[in-house]
């Protein structure tokens, strides 16, 4: 019995504790993403958004969710029931699980895969069958239109992320997300990060996410005026909650890929004393907070791109130039004997 | 051990239960859908085998691109299968008999396979031992040091059967308005707008 509890029940109530030390916060960080989003484009619009509930209007993620969970979850008679039920799910998990691999700290990781970058880049190009079913299951044109969308906007994308994914991979060496954020160490604190050596993936990089969490100013999936509200204009209460969560933390995920790619993961600015007190997994969520913030910026700032124009962003422009960019780096690293070993 | 045993035959037993399910399902989504979840199931097969890289690719590529184009097709079909399948069991004898030869064709094809030692001796000698470099590192050396060649020759393969498809689809259609954004930089204000001064009462 003790050696069962050893080796069996330990481990796996470990394993528990640890993936609750990761989904709270991250629900958490979810629900009080679309607060600040609330507030950051108030601010830009020159408002004050909410400030009704709580002080500040702090309570307002959790009135919204009692709200979203007290509603009746309403199923289209036309609709296919299971594959209707499952696609929020399925977009809800997959935001979830990818958070496995991220080390958010030196150590502080759950699985630390030695593929962990493929993983990461596996997970996300799946979050597209949750649009795509959601878009055929409810049986209504505005939603097929938005799930069809989504499928071919996310597949080109995906093209160019991959592209700039193996830049960085080629700088490395590794697919370890770990050994990533170490290879950015260096002498030069922030500069040595890979954002200023590889700057044109980099802002490649950021605007794919853009793309593939189908954020503006690439939301024609959910192009309001269009679509009414595209591939989730069926759902409602808990179902469409759910939609809403995995889109944010879909969000909190590619800022937090681009933070381990392009911006160091947990490693602090500069290498000296008051940066260096502060602990790594701090300027990891510092960073998260940075990217999601221009994620905000942008959809302040932006108007939405036409369906030609999206596609032949991804296909002429990024496609190319992240495709030369494999062979640059390539070439730049042997031609100066810089191959990590 | 016991966990690894387990592991294998959720996922085993899986990707059998989804693949029946793939070419039994009466909605092609539904049978599409089911192909997605043997092929995951096939990646966790992967893992257990320790070929982690093929896991993932097999996820991004099939699962992650593949699968959806296939999806996205599917889906826009508009095909009454009820109708398709009338026949379903007049012909089904038919069916048997030429599934049956076949079977007993590979049966005595793939029976009488010898693989002479000695290929199989060349094959493995380049491969590094797995217990050394990680899976990523050992393909990398075969695809890209050993088997360059024939490497190169499957995307020239790819490159030729990708452009036959352009060819064949492509096609000029007159009369479509689309938008050149070179044409549009290029213009100059110069030549497209002219400025007048308009005297008041009198047009231009």
């Amino acid at each position: 019995m003790a050696e069962f509890w050893t080796a069996y029940l330990w481990p796996l109530l470990w394993i528990v504790i640890k993936i609750l030390a990761i989904v709270v916060p991250l629900l958490l960080a979810v629900a009080y993403l679309t607060l600040a989003e609330r507030k950051v484009l108030s601010a830009m619009q020159m408002r004050r958004g909410p400030n009704v509930v709580g002080p500040f209007g702090l309570l307002q993620p959790i009135a919204d969710g009692m709200k979203l969970f007290f509603k009746e979850t309403i199923i289209p008679s036309g609709a296919n029931r299971g594959v209707f039920i499952l696609a929020p799910m399925l977009t809800f998990s997959l935001a979830l699980i990818a958070w496995a691999v991220i080390p958010v700290g030196a150590g502080l990781v759950l699985s630390d895969l030695n593929v962990g970058i493929l993983y990461l880049f596996a997970i996300s190009s799946l979050g597209v069958y949750g649009v795509l079913m959601a878009g055929w299951a409810s049986n209504s044109k505005y939603a097929f239109l938005g799930g069809l969308r989504s499928a071919a906007q996310m597949v080109s994308y995906e093209v160019s992320m991959g592209f700039v994914i193996i830049t960085v991979l080629l700088v490395v060496g590794s697919l370890n997300l770990s050994d990533i954020v170490m290879a950015q160490k260096g002498s030069f604190g922030m500069f040595n990060w890979f954002w200023l050596p590889l700057l044109p993936m980099a802002v490649i990089f950021f605007i794919s996410t853009l793309a593939e969490t189908n954020r503006h100013p690439f939301d024609l999936p959910e192009a309001e005026a269009e679509l009414v509200s595209g591939y989730n204009v069926e759902y409602s209460a808990m179902t469409f909650a759910l939609f809403f969560l995995g889109e944010y933390a879909n969000m909190i995920l590619m800022s937090a890929m681009t933070s381990i790619l392009f911006l160091g993961g947990w490693l602090p600015p500069f290498d000296i004393a008051p940066f260096t007190w502060i602990p790594g997994p701090i300027w990891f969520a510092l960073k998260i907070a940075f990217c999601l913030f221009i994620f905000i910026w942008v959809r302040g700032t932006f108007p939405r791109y036409r369906y030609d124009q999206l596609m032949r962003l991804g296909w002429k422009v990024f496609l190319p130039i992240s495709l030369a960019a494999v062979v640059i780096v390539a070439g730049f690293l042997v031609t100066f004997d810089l191959v990590p070993a | 051990m016991i966990l690894q045993a387990i592991a294998f035959w959720v996922f085993a037993s899986i990707t059998v239960a989804a693949a029946v399910m793939v070419i039994s399902a009466k909605n092609p989504v539904h049978s599409v859908l089911f192909l997605i979840l043997a092929f995951f199931n096939a990646a966790g097969l992967f893992v257990l085998l320790g070929a982690e890289f093929l896991a993932m690719i097999l996820i991004v590529v099939y699962v992650g691109a593949v699968a959806v184009l296939f999806l996205f097709v599917v889906m826009m079909l508009d095909i009454n299968f009820a109708e398709l399948r009338q026949g379903f069991l007049q012909y089904l004898p038919i069916g048997l008999l030429v599934g049956l030869v076949l079977l007993v064709e590979l049966a005595v094809v793939v029976g009488g396979w010898v693989i002479s030692t000695d290929a199989t001796a060349r094959a493995t000698a380049k491969m590094p031992a797995v217990d050394q470099v990680p899976n990523t590192d050992a393909l990398g050396q075969l695809i890209f040091t050993h088997y360059l060649y024939l490497f190169q020759g499957a995307g020239l393969v790819l490159l030729v059967a990708m452009i036959g498809a352009i060819v064949l689809t492509h096609r000029s259609r007159p009369g479509v308005r689309k938008q050149n954004i070179s044409d549009q930089l290029a213009r100059d204000p110069k030549e497209t707008i002219e400025i007048r001064k308009v005297q008041s009462g009198s047009g231009i």
